[in-house]
């Protein structure tokens, strides 16, 4: 509501000069976070665009539901775990408590390279199936849309190493250091709730992506 | 109610928010090659742009003579002519439109315009140049690969993009893709920059509603950009799969030379979905730092006070919001069920609503006005003329039934060259003009700018107004070569020679114009300080050109809106913005009296 009244405010009126010199800044929060969310939204319009692409092409001839490899279902475990060790990490910046967060981000990072070797894993059993065919659609996406999520998480490893090298070089929590965390920690989750949406509708079983299209007319 | 300066006691108190530490380069290197500087970056941007569009003015001139003497040039094979156009519309849109207006001057006139020192993250700045470089290079790498560039036209449609009839379909159509993915990467890493720097680098006193219509029109079109390349991405590396590795997005079973291809089952329409959604907006990309700039320099070069501030605000973020909802109006051909074609030709219509205030506003910000017909004044008003000739081709092509038989003419070409393609460039060069005494410190030869606007001004009109007839008698685009038809006359034939000598006198007086900047960064008288008496902060800076860090010691501090011009009661005709109010001197009574 607050941009809304920096919006409609008239500025050809005569204005008290002084009392105005202190919105210089539109959102309260460091340039480096907002700058952060509007990358999310960025991805977020990258990824909700694939999952359209893959409904649309759901309606088209010779669909056939990839395979549904079961490793997924502890990938996602493994990324989950990643997020906690973010977010313990986070809190630990918060109270100050260094080795709460070298903790954390440890986790986090160990999980995370986990999901991502298994995420190749999956990549290497399906290559392996009977008539495999990138020409098939759900398998040209299950390839497409991991690579780009995975590609997203190895960007996020390059903030969490550079992170984690300051904290290991710190002797006690600063604030730019907390801020670093804050944003690696918002990143994670961002990147989970994509697989979470990503999983729980394309790559496990079409039933739900199917409902919801149902549910919105186009089935 | 008369703008007046309120009587307050102008001191400043101190700032809440300390001073981001400003990057200092040690090297000549990292000082005007690998610069962080936000100027520096845009004038790499800049050159850049301008080089590479020069290759597709080259492309056009090509064009022209093949379809104003056909059968006369050996050298222009049909493959030839659709790599022209192909290369042509790719590089115009993307390569030079969108990063000028973004990269260019996004770059130089965000940071002075807002009060800032420099962008609010200048290392990831200085990457997206590069990366932006790297896209060109390799755009232009295909010319020389076998087979040549891409000939697919410029929107890349699949099939036939990526089939063995199509010209560069061997590397061309590989790194124009690629090039797109790297354009699309670099560009935003610079768009988190202009939008987090106009939202929270703002100088003390910069609110959102003192911001130039120039900074609202780059903001917006950022945030669209933003959220429109994601579909040309995802379109693009689809495209490149199908391409290289054989998946099938949006191949579907498909024959080729009596072979049947490995290809089946994918959708060329989900393509053209993905492209428009982009596709459109990229059009208000272009537009909407246009409108800004247009905005500014009217009300400057009128010495008045823009008409309707705030609607004109609005105006920007609605025509952002509505170009999302837009896409499918260009493909009513492409088949669609009737009632989307009714939404989206209504949604259409509906833009041209905050178009036409906009256009209402700078007419009326021109009525009275004490207007000085410098040449970027003169651009100003040819931007609007255009600009209203071809949003009103818009209107014809937005209605599904009109849009059906037109669509695929020269009418549909003469429309978008207007409207998106001669209106734009003509702000461009309107901003190079008003703003090359401050990037440069010296002005440019008057009567040679005066040459450049009457010639390109004319000549754009004789080269697109026929066009638009050549479209109603049913003269077909992306054709190598019309031949003899029932239903073309003779006189198109004459009518299209006339339109090829005319384009090459445009593009001779581009060279015109370009030795004129060239010569002017010499030889130009020194402009000084605030040539044209504005009052936006870019042209209040201690130093011009502007210095590292822009300000000197300490930042400015903001007291009105940008548009005090001709204030009642004021001696100057402009008061700047970072004026205090005590220093405002009144006009003498007595002068006034007299008069």
């Amino acid at each position: 509501m607050d941009l809304l009244r920096q919006i409609t405010e008239k500025p050809w009126l005569p204005q008290d000069a002084v009392e105005r010199l202190h919105a210089e800044r539109a959102i309260a929060a460091p340039a480096a976070k907002i700058g952060l969310r509007f990358f999310l939204a960025v991805v977020s319009v990258l990824f909700l665009l694939l999952i359209i692409a893959y409904a649309e092409r759901m309606r088209f001839e010779a669909w056939r539901p990839g395979p549904q490899p079961v490793l997924l279902w502890l990938n996602t475990a493994l990324l989950i775990l990643g997020s906690v060790g973010l977010q313990w990490a986070r809190v630990a910046a918060n109270r100050r408590q260094i080795d709460g967060v070298r903790k954390g981000l440890m986790i986090g990072g160990f999980f995370t390279l986990a999901f991502l070797a298994g995420q190749i894993a999956a990549w290497r059993q399906l290559s392996g199936i009977p008539f495999f065919n990138m020409a098939s659609p759900a398998i040209a996406f299950f390839y497409l849309i991991t690579a780009l999520h995975g590609v997203h998480i190895v960007g996020g490893l390059v903030a969490w190493g550079r992170a984690t090298a300051r904290v290991w070089r710190a002797s006690a929590v600063a604030r730019p250091l907390q801020g670093s965390v804050d944003l690696c920690a918002l990143y994670w989750h961002f990147l989970l709730l994509v697989w979470l949406v990503l999983f729980g509708l394309l790559f496990s079983g079409n039933g739900n992506i199917d409902l919801l299209l149902a549910l919105c007319g186009f089935r | 109610m008369a703008y007046a300066e309120p009587a307050v006691v102008d001191h400043a108190p101190p700032a809440e928010v300390p001073e981001v530490e400003l990057y200092h380069a040690k090297t000549w290197l990292t000082k005007y090659v690998f610069s962080q500087d936000a100027k520096v970056i845009a004038i790499q941007y800049s050159l850049t742009a301008i080089a590479i569009g020069l290759v597709a003015l080259v492309l056009s001139w090509l064009m022209r003579l093949q379809l104003g003497f056909p059968a006369t040039f050996s050298f222009i094979e049909p493959a030839d002519y659709y790599q022209y156009v192909t290369m042509h519309g790719m590089i115009m849109v993307i390569y030079l439109l969108t990063a000028l207006f973004l990269g260019g001057f996004g770059n130089y006139l965000i940071p002075l315009m807002v009060g800032a020192r420099d962008m609010v993250f200048p290392y990831v700045n200085m990457l997206s140049y590069w990366i932006y470089l790297l896209a060109v290079l390799v755009l232009a790498a295909s010319f020389f690969t076998p087979g040549g560039p891409s000939g697919a036209g410029w929107t890349l449609y699949p099939p036939q993009s990526i089939l063995s009839g199509t010209p560069g379909q061997e590397w061309g159509i590989i790194l124009m893709l690629v090039s797109l993915m790297l354009f699309i990467i670099g560009f935003t890493m610079g768009g988190l920059n202009y939008v987090v720097t106009v939202l929270q680098a703002r100088a003390r006193g910069m609110t959102l509603m003192r911001l130039p219509l120039t900074v609202w029109g780059i903001f917006v079109a950022t945030i669209l950009a933003l959220l429109a390349f994601p579909a040309l991405f995802v379109a693009v590396v689809m495209s490149l799969l199908d391409r290289t590795v054989g998946t099938s997005f949006f191949m579907p079973h498909i024959v080729e030379m009596g072979e049947q291809l490995p290809y089946g089952g994918g959708s060329p329409i989900l393509f053209q979905h993905l492209f428009w959604f982009f596709g459109h907006p990229e059009v208000y990309i272009v537009a909407l730092p246009a409108f800004g700039i247009v905005s500014d320099l009217i009300s400057t070069h009128a010495r008045r006070n823009i008409f309707g501030y705030r609607m004109m605000v609005w105006a920007i973020i609605a025509i952002g919001g509505l170009s999302f909802v837009v896409w499918a109006h260009h493909m009513y051909v492409s088949g669609m069920n009737p009632y989307f074609g009714f939404f989206f030709a209504t949604s259409t219509l509906v833009i041209a609503i905050p178009t036409a205030i906009k256009l209402y506003n700078w007419v009326l910000t021109l009525w009275r006005g004490n207007i000085h017909f410098t040449v970027p004044m003169l651009f100003c008003i040819a931007f609007i003329v255009t600009f209203l000739n071809g949003g009103i081709t818009g209107l014809f092509l937005g209605n599904v039934s009109v849009d059906v038989p037109l669509s695929d003419t020269m009418f549909v070409v003469a429309h978008f060259h207007m409207v998106m393609g001669v209106a734009p460039i003509f702000v461009i060069f309107a901003a190079i003009y008003h703003w090359y005494p401050l990037i440069s410190g010296r002005m440019f030869n008057q009567a040679l700018g005066l040459f450049h606007f009457w010639v390109t001004f004319i000549g754009a009109y004789l080269i697109f107004l026929p066009l638009h007839y050549l479209g109603f008698v049913g003269v077909p685009r992306r054709y190598f070569e019309i031949g003899e038809t029932g239903f073309v006359p003779e006189s198109a034939a004459t009518l299209n020679e006339f339109i090829t000598v005319v384009a090459l006198i445009v593009g001779f007086a581009q060279v015109v114009f370009m030795a004129n900047l060239a010569w002017s960064v010499f030889r130009g008288r020194v402009a000084g300080r605030n040539p044209w008496r504005a009052v936006t902060l870019e042209w209040q800076t201690a130093e011009v050109p502007p210095g590292h860090g822009n300000w000197g010691p300490t930042l400015p501090v903001v007291y009105r809106w940008a548009y005090a011009y001709s204030v009642p009661g004021v001696e100057d005709d402009f008061v700047p913005q970072n004026l205090p109010p005590s220093q405002v001197k009144a006009a003498d009574p007595s002068a006034r009296a007299a008069e």
